[in-house]
């Protein structure tokens, strides 16, 4: 991914921004211009919203078979996460046994490197998410 | 709008055909078809061409005029368009054939798919099956295509639908039907242990859970029902089609275990055709992984939610049970070169429907369905064919 397209996306990566429709009060994530809910009644009404950043795995899987980028960490997990918002959110599950989770368990977001970029090594970061501890 | 029938249908060898270029498999499936309709070619007033990503596995786009090109058709300046859907590319192809017929635009159209996948690697390969899923907040964040089925197969199990077993149970099944296709990419039955301890590619999915890197295409003949007998004797009328989206990736759903697009456009489809899903004797559905056939089951309402495992278990999805279902092996067996696969079905259906599928015959089939879906359930495709 090009560094323009990815740095478009870093309010979004590094902070949970999503939008939140003042028309039915319904999170969406990532940032949508237009609520699918609302449609027309929602043009100039999608306000910026930060997501907590806590949730409960939805679903996951650890995936053993990656493309060439993200080989080096295979075998890794990755969740469909419920945020307390009611949203979901895909990303990597980290800082846990892997045969230690389940569905259902509580995590919260934490900013990792998630790639790089070619031979320049150009770093992205963004979240994932890891056990919370409360 | 008039009412159309396919009157030819071709198909190659799916599988790794590593002396065949993408032109040579996709002439090969249309002039088949072609033949099979006794047309001589200058019939022909258009062409649809299904196919994914031609540009990233060849690295050719305009696949559209290529096709028409090597099929000698550039000659008669026949219009021809790709049409992409990912993995219902070549479903969607089909259905605009049937609409430029159907409105009178056109009166001889092929409908093609092909796609060429073993030019690149297979991690190249699958790293290109990953965009048919939301490139920027999926496969960006870790998730592969066979991930996002593994966690819904998760939460299906999770919810009590199915178990491992019933799920893994679809891909001995579709091997089954496979071992009596002689086009298919696998033509051998496998046991379900077989299934569970090959290797995991995404938990709890192991390879056998999943669909080949395949080469291969198929086309189809469609022309006026009222012209139909003017070039063959055993036409197959097309009853009804249907198509909706839903969102991009799969975590923007309130339930991830079911495709509301496969819902919706099975109604339409119904509904034009004017019959029920009683009435279809038997059904070509989108088993991209095992744990999508089951959706597919009972998003087209052949079984209540969390009955079609025990459905396939217990052989009522076999060509000998109630309800038969990828009589051809499916994506499983049968092989997904992803553009063609949707016109695959067609042809596996228009083959029954005429009672020319040999030993994979199902006995007085008169009403015939097909399947198709792009990405995980964000284009679904639904096309009914009936016997005449
Ligand atoms: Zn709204």
């Amino acid at each position: 991914m090009t560094v323009a397209r990815f740095w478009r996306d870093i309010p979004s990566r590094y902070n949970l921004y999503g939008t939140r429709c003042d028309s039915c009060d319904k999170v969406y994530f990532p940032v949508r211009h237009i609520c699918p809910g609302c449609r027309r009644s929602s043009i100039g009404r999608m306000q910026r919203h930060r997501l907590s950043g806590k949730g409960r795995v939805h679903s996951f899987s650890v995936v053993h078979d990656a493309p060439p980028h993200m080989s080096s960490l295979k075998p890794y997990a990755v969740a469909i996460v419920e945020m307390d918002e009611g949203v979901k959110v895909t990303g990597q599950l980290v800082d846990v046994d892997i045969g230690e989770i389940d569905i259902g368990m509580g995590v919260e977001a934490v900013l990792r490197k998630i790639g790089e970029e070619g031979q320049d090594g150009i770093i992205h970061y963004g979240f994932k998410f890891a056990p919370r501890l409360d | 709008m008039r009412e159309v029938a396919v009157i030819g249908i071709g198909v190659t060898q799916f599988g790794e055909l590593w002396d065949h270029s993408f032109r040579q498999v996709g002439i090969q499936a249309g002039l088949e078809a072609v033949y099979d309709a006794n047309l001589s070619g200058s019939e022909i007033d258009a062409m649809y061409i299904g196919n994914m990503s031609s540009g990233r596995f060849i690295d050719q786009h305009h696949i559209g005029a290529l096709i028409a090109d090597y099929s000698g058709m550039a000659s008669h300046n026949v219009p021809s368009t790709r049409i992409e859907a990912a993995g219902a590319s070549g479903s969607l192809a089909f259905r605009q054939g049937v609409m430029a017929v159907a409105s009178g635009m056109h009166d001889v159209v092929v409908v093609g798919g092909a796609e060429k996948m073993t030019d690149v690697s297979d991690d190249q390969s699958n790293f290109i099956l990953n965009s048919a899923a939301d490139q920027q907040w999926e496969s960006m964040m870790g998730a592969t295509f066979a991930s996002l089925h593994a966690m819904i197969a998760r939460r299906y199990m999770h919810e009590g639908y199915a178990t491992r077993e019933q799920i893994a149970s679809v891909a001995v099944k579709n091997h089954l039907h496979g071992a009596m296709n002689p086009k298919a990419q696998f033509q051998r039955a496998i046991k379900l242990d077989a299934v569970l301890r090959s290797p995991i590619v995404a938990d709890p999915l192991t390879m056998f859970d999943c669909s080949p890197i395949s080469d291969g295409a198929a086309a189809v003949v469609l022309c006026p029902l009222e012209k139909a007998y003017e070039y063959t004797d055993n036409p197959v009328k097309v009853l009804g089609t249907g198509q909706a989206s839903d969102t991009l990736a799969l975590y923007q759903r309130d339930d991830i275990c079911s495709f509301n697009a496969t819902k919706v456009a099975t109604r339409m489809a119904l509904e034009i055709a004017d019959v029920t899903i009683n009435d279809i004797d038997l059904v070509e559905v989108h088993d991209d992984y095992t744990i999508s056939e089951l959706l597919a089951l009972e998003d087209m309402g052949f079984f209540p939610r969390g009955k079609a495992g025990e459905a396939v278990e217990s052989g009522e999805t076999e060509i000998t049970g109630s309800i038969p279902v990828n009589t051809s092996g499916g994506l499983k067996a049968r092989g997904n070169p992803i553009g063609a696969t949707g016109v695959a079905q067609i042809v596996e259906i228009v083959a029954q429907l005429r009672g020319d599928a040999d030993k994979r015959q199902v006995k007085d089939a008169s009403v015939g369905m097909a399947q198709s879906i792009g990405g995980t359930g964000s284009t679904a495709v639904i096309s009914i064919l009936g016997a005449i």
